[in-house]
């Protein structure tokens, strides 16, 4: 291939930043130099594509949710509605941002601001290709769980500041709600580190380069729990408590309008990408995809899988009804966590054989993926019926009244037989 | 060192998502869960009982359209029953077959919205409710080939219906009609198993059959907590004593047996409708009513059942154009007798469910 | 086929006077009417009572009849099937009668909907308060003198337009 390494070569961008540093090095500019401007290049080129997801996911998500429920959705604005977006974008500038009488300022207008940066900052370490990592951290999960948790605080600021019982309601229950998911979340992802036996992400995608899988395979149980832990990190149905639309209208953000509330709105939608985002790198292999990185570039593979997860989460939207919070937080600790636990143990004993005998991976990694699925199947179902609530056994349809001698409540007057209980007889 | 905490009043409406229309519950939280609860309505008050006693007898059918505006026709339908009864008029018997298919029809697209809504509180985003709204499209569009009008239908009169069916009509009815058991079954598939579902409405919101019969509950409420009373079995209006359908009555009375009530009901409706058709006999599909009607000195209460429950109508008359009482037993505002019963103890969630599931009309309720 | 029978005002009179004497003020063909003082025990009486089985309250109406005020019930029995309805008579300056709310929780509401609307207090209500108008509305408006117009006359019509007072209901609809 004569493009192969150039700089120009659009199948690798993080090929041509390598090319931009040696010509760097060349001419002689310092580190300091050079890491500023590969940094900002990247730093630009990942806003660029979160700018262009927060705009184009509305549209996504609208026009799917649309399908889902027998509609078309927005399709005036533009070709297919396209341009929806834009038209909302600008009514929400248009709009007058009002800020409640008795509300915090200060507090209430740096919470919308504040939100995107641990939104934004999740996409640093998302391996978006083989060279594509703005920062490569070596504790990159770490790094994004820890990103997970400063949310909470922003959305506690947010529905505090608004002095609205709604919002206080809604910011109650998104602490009691993530505090309690982060740790099923951590739990699961530590299968995955245990696994790959890093916590940097490039080197968790190489891991799953390496061994010609992905690991979903290994860890299918710590990928639901990731999935279902994120749909509440992101207040997305079925866990979108903190924002129940039904009960608390819209939960923190319900003193907003205008643009702050565009920006809450914005957050949301880019919150699933990154989420998503992370999905795809830790369980799907990210860029790599069983040698199909070769004809397709890394970036695009990625940015498929990704919206793949993305769709999953909408669908999750579209067809589910929502948990009350007690649901919520039981599902977490009493059937989220003991499996998170299970699996890590599982996949540690596994990886100490591994490591400590020096099994051959061909030999280990086929096996630990069948007694892990096998593991995942028992424990959802065995774990399920264990937790499995009473009503499980009382008779769902109604009965008929033809069907059966329906009695009064009450004694019920003695005078005549069949009369007496009923008050009608067909 | 103790804490010092107080009760938090949140009020939930009259803008509410979840209280359809201007219903207004001031609850008194202790965290999530509810000590206290106070329904405060009238933000859709209209004076109908008092305008209605300042217009003649026939003007008043279109106030009863304005009541429960998801159920037009049965409003209609009660109204001119209860003038029928009070002045002896015989309406012909083809009037009453289109009676009974309309109604049921009504039933249908109110049931549709009510699980509809239902589900909607329980959180899905909106999904069966506009699953739902294709089969209430349906009915609508029947109503507006017959009568003109979607919402507001003010069809029937007193003697019999507005209109004679249109030519179209029962074609597109029977294809209504052999597509909608497919529908139910595929809504019941879609919704009655689904285990979030079954979290959040089973157990929630129980009513006691003691209970429902002291707080003069009827409809789908009634029926949900297990008493088999329907006033189309107990007291047969137009022709339903020739149909043969079934009551479906719930288990426990908690939200999720006030709504499979309502599911197995369209399906019981369907089997009306089917019936009605086949026996619909020819003949004038309205009485000879005197413009200048007045119904004799008396006084009548006379109620059918309405998608919502017992829609009942007290009139008296004093020989005059006009009613001299026109009172409504409006089933919205009944079925709220318990509410604080059912809410107290339960967090905001539930509640929300709860009242969900009474399948509230604020329209009929205020009047 | 199977009909809501309409218990007669008779029929009541005679079973309510043997448990609740002297209850029955006036006993029509098709009501009774009840003396407030007597009403709650009458209520009661017709809740428990295995044959009258009054467990069931369908409306609870007011009317205003220019020189009382009449508060109607129709209560019915879901297991025999029948109905009964039952009057309670309030003075015209003064309104009050005793409240059922005890005796059902249905008559909670439907209470406080007639004492905002036509300004019958219920004594002994839990809580008597308007339901549809505002705390502070001026008067009861269906009161048949809410609003009336100088002259005692009031809105609506007497007679049909054109109306020849001989010939009601010669006019017919044309098929």
């Amino acid at each position: 291939m004569q493009l192969l390494g150039r700089w120009y070569d659009f199948r690798d961008l993080g090929n041509g930043v390598a090319r931009l540093i040696e010509a760097l090095e060349d001419v002689g500019a310092p580190d300091g130099v050079i890491y500023a401007v590969t940094g900002l290049l990247g730093a630009v080129a990942i806003l660029v594509f979160v700018a262009i997801a927060a705009v184009m996911n509305s549209w996504i998500e609208r026009r799917l949710i649309a399908r889902i429920q027998v509609r078309r959705g927005p399709n005036r604005t533009g070709r297919f509605g396209l341009l929806q977006p834009v038209a909302d974008a600008i009514k929400l500038i248009q709009k007058e941002a009002l800020q409640p009488a008795r509300a915090d300022g200060l507090v209430f207008s740096l919470a919308p601001i504040l939100i995107f940066i641990p939104a934004i900052l999740a996409f640093a370490v998302l391996p978006w290709g083989e060279q594509m990592v703005l920062a490569d951290l070596n504790v990159g999960v770490l790094y994004l769980l820890a990103l997970g948790s400063t949310t909470t605080i922003i959305i506690f600021m947010a529905g505090y500041a608004s002095n609205n019982k709604y919002a206080l309601l809604g910011s109650m229950r998104a602490i009691a709600m993530l505090i309690s998911y982060e740790l099923p979340m951590v739990m699961a992802l530590l299968g995955v580190v245990t696994f790959a036996g890093t916590m940097q992400m490039s080197g968790i995608v190489a891991f799953q380069e390496t061994h010609w899988s992905w690991l979903i395979f290994f860890q299918p149980l710590a990928f639901l729990i990731f999935l279902l832990g994120s749909t509440a990190e992101l207040n997305r149905t079925p866990a979108d408590i903190s924002e129940a639309e039904s009960e608390i209208v819209a939960g923190f953000h319900i003193e907003y309008s205008g643009m702050k509330f565009g920006l809450f709105y914005a957050v949301e939608l880019i919150n699933a990408v990154a989420v998503s985002g992370v999905i795809t790198a830790l369980f799907l292999g990210g860029w790599w995809a069983f040698g199909l990185e070769q004809w397709i570039p890394g970036w695009l593979i990625f940015i498929g899988k990704l919206y793949g997860v993305y769709f999953i989460l909408i669908w999750f939207r579209g067809t589910l009804p929502r948990f009350r919070i007690d649901q919520l937080m039981a599902f977490a600790w009493k059937f989220l966590l003991p499996l998170a636990i299970v699996n890590v143990f599982a996949a540690s004993i596994e990886v100490l054989l591994w490591r400590e005998y020096d099994l051959s991976a061909g030999l280990v990694l086929p096996i630990a993926a069948a007694v892990n699925l096998a593991l995942a199947v028992v424990l959802i179902a065995g774990w399920g019926r264990v937790m499995g609530a009473a009503y499980e056994q009382e008779p769902r349809r109604p009965r008929l009244f033809s069907e059966i001698d329906v009695p009064l409540p009450g004694d019920g007057p003695a005078s005549g037989p069949a009369a007496a209980s009923e008050p009608a007889t067909a | 060192m103790a804490i010092d905490t107080e009760p938090l009043v949140v009020n939930i409406g009259p803008q509410h998502p979840s209280t359809h229309g201007v219903f207004r519950m001031r609850v008194t939280l202790d965290g999530e869960r509810i000590t206290d609860a106070e329904m405060i309505v009238g933000y859709l008050h209209r004076s109908m009982e008092k305008l209605a006693e300042e217009r003649t007898w026939t003007q008043n059918i279109p106030f009863t359209d304005r009541m429960d505006y998801l159920a037009a026709m049965t409003g209609n339908l009660s109204y001119c029953i209860a003038v029928e009864r009070l002045a002896s008029i015989e309406v012909p018997e083809r009037a009453q077959y289109l009676r009974v298919i309309f109604a049921e029809l009504q039933r249908i697209a109110s049931h549709a919205m009510a699980n509809g809504t239902f589900v909607n509180d329980c959180g899905a985003w909106q999904t069966p409710l506009l699953y739902m709204f294709r089969e209430r499209e349906k009915v609508l569009d029947l109503f507006e080939m017959t009568c003109g009008a979607r919402l507001t239908l003010n069809y029937m009169r007193i003697g019999g219906v507005a209109f004679d069916l249109p030519d179209e009509f029962l074609p597109q009815l029977r294809s209504l009609l052999d597509e909608l058991p497919d529908r139910i079954a595929e809504y019941e598939q879609l919704l009655v198993d689904n285990e979030i579902l079954l979290m959040r409405s089973r157990g929630i919101g129980v009513l006691s059959p003691e209970m429902a019969m002291n707080s003069s509950m009827s409809g789908p409420m009634l029926r949900g907590s297990g008493i088999a009373w329907d006033v189309r079995k107990a007291d047969p209006y137009c022709v339903y004593d020739r149909m043969d359908f079934d009551i479906p009555v719930g288990h426990t009375g908690d939200s999720y047996d006030r709504f499979r009530v309502r599911m197995e009901e369209v399906r019981q409706s369907v089997r009306i409708i089917e019936q009605a058709v086949a026996q619909l006999p020819p003949g004038r599909h309205c009485a000879d009513v005197p413009l200048n009607f007045r119904p004799p000195e008396g006084e009548i209460y006379s109620r059918i059942e309405s998608p919502k429950g017992e829609l009942g109508f007290y009139l008296i008359s004093d020989g005059g154009p006009q009613p001299y009482r026109f009172h409504v037993r409006s089933p919205s505002l009944i079925n709220l007798s318990a509410l604080r019963e059912m809410v107290v103890g339960q967090t905001v969630a539930d509640a929300i469910v709860t009242l969900g599931s009474i399948d509230l009309n604020v329209g009929e309720m205020d009047r | 086929m199977p009909a809501t029978a309409k218990l007669s005002g008779e029929r009541l009179q005679e079973r309510i006077d043997a448990a609740v004497p002297g209850a029955i003020e006036q006993a029509a063909n098709a009501w009774v009417c009840v003396r407030p003082e007597q009403l709650v025990a009458t209520m009661t009486f017709l809740r428990d009572d295995r044959e009258l089985d009054g467990r069931y309250l369908n409306a609870l109406s007011g009317v205003d009849r220019y020189d009382y005020f009449e508060i109607v019930y129709h209560v019915s029995s879901l297991s025999h099937n029948h109905e009964m309805t039952l009057k309670v008579r309030a003075d015209h300056d003064e309104p009050e009668v005793p409240s059922v709310a005890s005796v059902w929780r249905g008559a909670h509401l439907q209470e406080r909907e007639v004492y905002d609307l036509l300004g019958v207090s219920f004594a002994g209500h839990p809580k008597l308060a308007r339901i549809f108008l505002w705390d502070g509305f001026p008067g009861h408006p269906l009161r048949k003198d809410f609003m009336a117009m100088p002259g005692g006359r009031s809105p609506g019509l007497r007679a049909f337009p054109n109306e020849d007072e001989e010939t009601w209901g010669g006019e017919f609809r044309g098929d």
